[in-house]
């Protein structure tokens, strides 16, 4: 896949990073906003995506490969394990425990601010690795298919 | 045994930790290969190790300390119980099978992790107590089977990974659709508290329906008559170890677990629903195995007889709810539950030992095909005595475990004064007797082919699957005649079935006990 | 009156999914009904004159640390929502598959139609 005309690869190198803020933003408020990991994850992911659409194909795998891709997906799923472990494993266990917010933030009066609810912001952040992680594979490898139609059809 | 305190999330959480952590170490070369098949196969072996510490116990386990209607918990039962083994013993057979199996295709770590989260699925699905939670652990189980029958990228293996995705994903729409209509009536979605305000109402059209649908999409995973097309394209494309895991336990979990757990537990046995399961059951008999015998490839008669011998199970436990709806006779209706549930833990064995040696023959031979198959008997002697095990296990030869199951199934078909069951259950035991011998004829007997003189016994990781698994049918008749066993393993199984809905009298009671929120 | 149409729109996917022989209309066909389904989940928390489920400082009471009743009696249900978010996700994953075995297939056999991919039969 190639890349388009100039004033194309101009704006979009300007408005990427605008989109991937906006991405981290979803992600990071997730407790307080609508959105979340999901939501922000295919944010993440676009912004990847429309440099894919306006630099080529072959830019972007080599802004991040194939084998990167997938380790961070890998990571992003083994950071939501770990966090739903630790609960397992800290004081008055339980798989998936919120220890965060029961040993800390309990008794301080902490709604509407960033660092609340526990768990939930590191949870979020992890689903939005991965699933960023995982889109930009899915795409990067369905667009990278040359269709050679093998010639013993139609039998 | 039983103050082990058991958690539960483990057997969802260490198969999908497996999951991720294999692509990272398949990235690395040949010797993360090797670590990633070792890796594994000890999750599976230790999965399997803490589904025997299981058995008999009964846990309820909240999931993040929040109790119920307010947090999902996690339900260890009788029946829970029974499946887990079935699980994991087939899933760790399999994953052996596969260290050898899987060397002809490339990408062996996205196979690994995808079984893991196969096996992952199936495990949430028996053990969660929730019904969302169920739909999401059918998805999870369903999608990576998906993607395992089209695993090779052959024709035949993407046209049938498509039929059974299309097949697949209608059925899900139907359960989510029934979900959403419990809901709307109900309002709860933990399977206690929906028991309780179905019992309530019950006589709502808009609950009805949502029975309707259950029936539909989970026979449709459970592969019941009008809607079993898909699965000998997928049974038979797939590769060996998969047609395994799919025939002897997909189905069954995916299908049989759901619908049982949801007809008798939620919404309460019925004799209309009783008498619809056994009609269903009897249809899926003799179709199955009238099909079956006019096949010509090896692994779709197999796929046939599979359809045939699920039609068993689904006959046993509907004539013990319907003895069960009638309130008579509860001695034959706890007994022909037995029978069932027995049959499906000896058809999971059996049926996946005959795959897996299936699989031996066509990584020897090259072809799946009957005419061209021949005299492979002094070439392949273990395949051949696997074979024959299983397939006596499977028609019901005396000493093997599928004899005690059929019988159990006709003595109470006769005690509870059905005798045209009984006799239908003798004469498809025969029609499937007439086609694997067939399948012995083809196959082991007979010429061996000019292309073939050079083949060799498989030898290694397979060779191990297949002994294993092969002593199992052949001890498994033990757990029914060994009382103690029987009482661990199979009558728990049963008694959750009779006892219906009182399960969610038993969990309500439970979580009353524990802390209220999460503390 | 607005769950009979969602039934029909469910309804228009099935016809789609299971009439159609171009494999990308069954595949449009299934996501037909998947969204019917979610919307039908939505439409099943919605109360009527109600607002969004997310607390802000209007609807809060910091001496007590509650939520205030007017919130409570005017919004949404989420847990709906939340059953949502989770298909629509499932959803995604299995839209992925499915284009990437009919593109798979469209090399192999080279055509959509699904009468002609009849290798296996019987």
């Amino acid at each position: 896949m190639k890349g388009m005309t100039v004033i194309v690869k101009t704006i979009s190198s300007w408005v990427k990073v605008l989109i991937f803020l906006f991405g981290i933003n979803i992600v990071l408020f997730g407790h307080l906003t609508p959105g979340g990991g999901f939501a922000g994850g295919v944010i993440l992911a676009s912004s990847y995506v429309l440099l894919m659409l306006a630099f080529g194909r072959e830019f972007a795998e080599k802004n991040l490969s194939l084998t990167a891709a997938s380790r961070l997906d890998c990571v992003g799923a083994l950071m939501f394990a770990a966090v739903a472990l630790v609960g397992l494993f800290y004081g008055a266990a339980s798989f998936f425990w919120n220890f965060i917010h029961q040993q800390y933030l309990a008794d301080k009066a902490t709604e509407f601010k960033l660092v609340s609810a526990g768990i939930i912001p590191l949870c979020n952040i992890a689903i939005g690795l991965k699933v960023g992680a995982s889109l930009f594979l899915v795409i990067l490898l369905l667009s990278a298919y040359r269709i050679n139609v093998s010639t013993n059809k139609k039998e | 045994m039983s103050d082990i305190p058991l958690v539960l999330p483990a057997f969802v959480c260490i198969p999908l930790v497996a999951a991720f952590l294999l692509p990272i170490f398949g990235s690395f070369g040949r010797k993360g290969r090797a670590a990633a098949t070792a890796l594994a196969n000890l999750a599976t072996i230790s999965l399997l190790v803490m589904s025997i510490a299981s058995i008999n116990q009964f846990s309820v386990y909240n999931v993040g300390k929040w109790s119920i209607p307010l947090g999902i918990n996690m339900v260890l039962d009788g029946l829970t119980g029974l499946f887990l083994i079935t699980v994991n013993l087939v899933s760790s057979a399999a994953m052996l099978f596969s260290v050898r199996y899987m060397e002809q295709y490339t990408a062996k770590p996205k196979y690994l992790s995808l079984f893991m989260l196969m096996v992952a699925g199936m495990n949430g699905v028996v053990l969660t107590g929730d019904l969302f939670n169920l739909f999401v652990f059918l998805e999870i189980a369903s999608i990576a089977s998906y993607a395992l029958v089209g695993f090779g990228c052959e024709d035949e293996q993407l046209e049938a990974s498509f039929k059974y995705m299309v097949l697949g994903e209608v059925g899900s729409m139907f359960v989510l659709l029934a979900i959403g209509l419990v809901y709307g009536v109900t309002g709860a979605l933990n399977m206690a508290y929906i028991s309780k305000a179905v019992q309530n109402n019950s006589a709502n059209v808009v609950l009805n329906f949502a029975l309707a649908l259950f029936i539909a999409g989970f026979g449709l995973k459970a592969a019941l008559v009008p809607f079993h097309s898909w699965l000998p394209d997928a049974h038979s494309s797939a590769p060996a170890p998969i047609s395994a895991m799919l025939s002897g336990v997909l189905i069954k979990v995916l299908g049989v677990y759901a619908l049982v757990r949801t007809i008798f537990s939620i919404f309460g046995i019925s004799s209309t629903v009783g008498n619809l399961l056994v009609v269903l059951g009897v249809v899926n008999m003799i179709a199955g195995a009238f099909l079956a015998i006019g096949q010509g490839d090896l692994k779709r008669l197999l796929a046939y007889s599979s359809i045939s011998q699920v039609g068993y199970v689904f006959l046993g436990i509907g004539l013990g709810g319907t003895l069960l709806a009638a309130k008579t006779d509860s001695v034959w209706a706890s007994l022909a539950i037995l029978g069932g549930l027995f049959h499906l833990l000896n058809h999971a064995v059996s049926k996946s030992l005959l795959f897996l040696t299936s699989g031996s023959v066509e990584m020897s031979t090259g072809t799946r095909q009957l005419n061209q198959l021949g005299g492979l008997a002094e070439k392949l002697p273990l395949t051949r005595a696997a074979c024959a095990i299983a397939s006596a296990s499977i028609v019901g030869i005396p000493p093997f475990g599928g004899f005690w199951s059929k019988l159990i199934l006709v003595i109470a078909a006769i005690g509870a004064g059905v005798y045209w069951a009984a006799a239908l259950i003798v004469a498809v035991s025969v029609c499937t007797l007439i086609m694997y011998l067939k399948v012995h004829r083809y196959v082991f007997l007979g010429e061996l082919p000019e292309s073939q003189r050079q083949i060799k016994e498989n030898r290694g990781s397979m060779a191990v699957a297949m002994i294993c698994l092969a002593c199992l049918c052949v001890l498994i008749g033990l757990v029914f005649l060994v009382p103690s066993l029987r009482a661990e393993v199979l009558e728990p199984a049963a008694k959750v079935l009779s006892d219906g809905v009182r399960y969610a009298d038993k969990i309500i009671e439970i979580s009353k006990d524990m802390l209220v929120c999460a503390d | 009156m607005l769950y009979a149409l969602c039934f029909l729109l469910f309804v228009i996917g099935l016809y789609c999914a299971v009439v159609k022989k171009n494999m990308v209309k069954i595949v449009v066909g299934l996501a037909v009904m998947e969204y019917a389904v979610n919307l039908f989940l939505i439409m099943l928390g919605y109360r009527t004159n109600g607002t969004a489920p997310i607390v802000d400082r209007t609807y809060y009471d910091f001496s007590t640390h509650q939520v205030t009743d007017v919130f409570l009696n005017s919004a949404v249900d989420p847990l709906p929502q939340a059953l949502v978010l989770t298909s629509i996700v499932i959803g995604l994953g299995c839209l992925a598959l499915m284009i990437s075995i009919c593109i798979r297939t469209y090399e192999k056999y080279g055509t959509f139609d699904i009468t002609q991919i009849r290798k296996l039969k019987g």
